[in-house]
């Protein structure tokens, strides 16, 4: 079990983890950026067919899915018309970013030794990151954490409810994971703190 | 329709107020709570997004957790709509509103 991310020298964090826990990171984030890139961000069909036809800017409605819904928050919530419109010059560029993050995860951790496909036990994937692909992978797990929250119903206060679960339920399974990834983006925070 | 061959007088757009900020911030960036991102990352975020020193990162931080929600930024429009794109490239939630 990894001990999570501990400070780099020079900056930036280290951690170890095992063949089973670099996978379960890889197929985390390579669920994100599928999310990310298959629900498609498309402008909203406007009256004027020439407008429409011209309109390829980005959506100015929020996205059905509640996981790109909170990863893509509605900026001015008291007027449509202003949000849609931040909406249209920001969410493009956020989803491209968000989608690279998640892209470098599972970058690093193949370059690290991870195989494609994990047959073998007693994999070990040393992970070194510099300080710029330490906030990249901050951010991302953020995101990992968004989505898995936004798909189990987490809310404020209820880690009681999801730790009384039985084992076989599988939401106390993905629960687990929530924590997990929780617990390293603590130690990576901790890591690159002042 | 104006006939096309009428000469049309420029219209000049009037400047909405929102725009004068010359005198004043009239703009501010919200972050709310959420049940996800954990208090170390939040504060990270105001310490090094808005080079808040950590004492009053911490302090939006806690008001973030404690009263659902803390006015971290303020400025123009313009300025507010950077810093609540880059809040959500953070992954908080983040909106932002004209002050009263």
């Amino acid at each position: 079990m990894s001990e999570g991310f501990q400070r780099r020298r020079g900056g930036g964090a280290v951690a170890t983890f095992t063949g089973f826990e670099a996978d379960l990171l890889r197929s985390l984030a390579s669920q994100l950026v599928e999310l990310l890139r298959n629900e498609v961000a498309a402008p909203s069909a406007g009256e004027d067919p020439l407008e429409q036809l011209l309109d390829f800017t980005g959506p100015t409605t929020e996205p059905d899915d509640p996981v790109l819904a909170r990863l893509f928050p509605t900026a001015y919530p008291h007027d449509e018309e202003a949000a849609g419109e931040f909406r249209r010059f920001t969410e493009g560029g956020l989803r491209d970013a968000k989608a690279r993050g998640a892209v470098r995860i599972i970058d690093t951790l193949e370059e690290a030794g991870l195989p494609s496909e994990l047959g073998e036990d007693g994999v070990v994937v040393d992970v070194e990151l510099d300080s710029g692909d330490a906030v990249t992978w901050m951010k991302s797990f953020t995101d990992i954490r968004l989505a898995l929250a936004t798909r189990l119903g987490v809310e404020e206060g209820d880690e009681d409810y999801w730790l009384a679960l039985p084992d076989e339920d599988p939401r106390a399974h993905v629960y687990d994971i929530y924590q997990w990834v929780g617990y390293l983006q603590e130690t990576l925070v901790e890591a690159l703190s002042r | 329709m104006r006939g096309v061959s009428a000469p049309s007088p420029v219209e000049l757009e009037q400047p909405e107020t929102d725009d004068l900020t010359l005198l004043d911030k009239p703009w501010v960036t919200i972050v709310w709570n959420d049940p996800v991102n954990l208090m170390s990352y939040v504060t990270y975020v105001f310490q090094n997004y808005f080079g808040y020193p950590k004492k009053k990162a911490e302090k939006l931080m806690l008001e973030v957790h404690n009263d659902g929600k803390s006015v971290v930024a303020n400025g123009s429009r313009e300025e507010m709509e950077r810093d609540v794109q880059a809040m959500h490239e953070y992954g908080l939630w983040a909106t932002m509103e004209k002050q009263d």
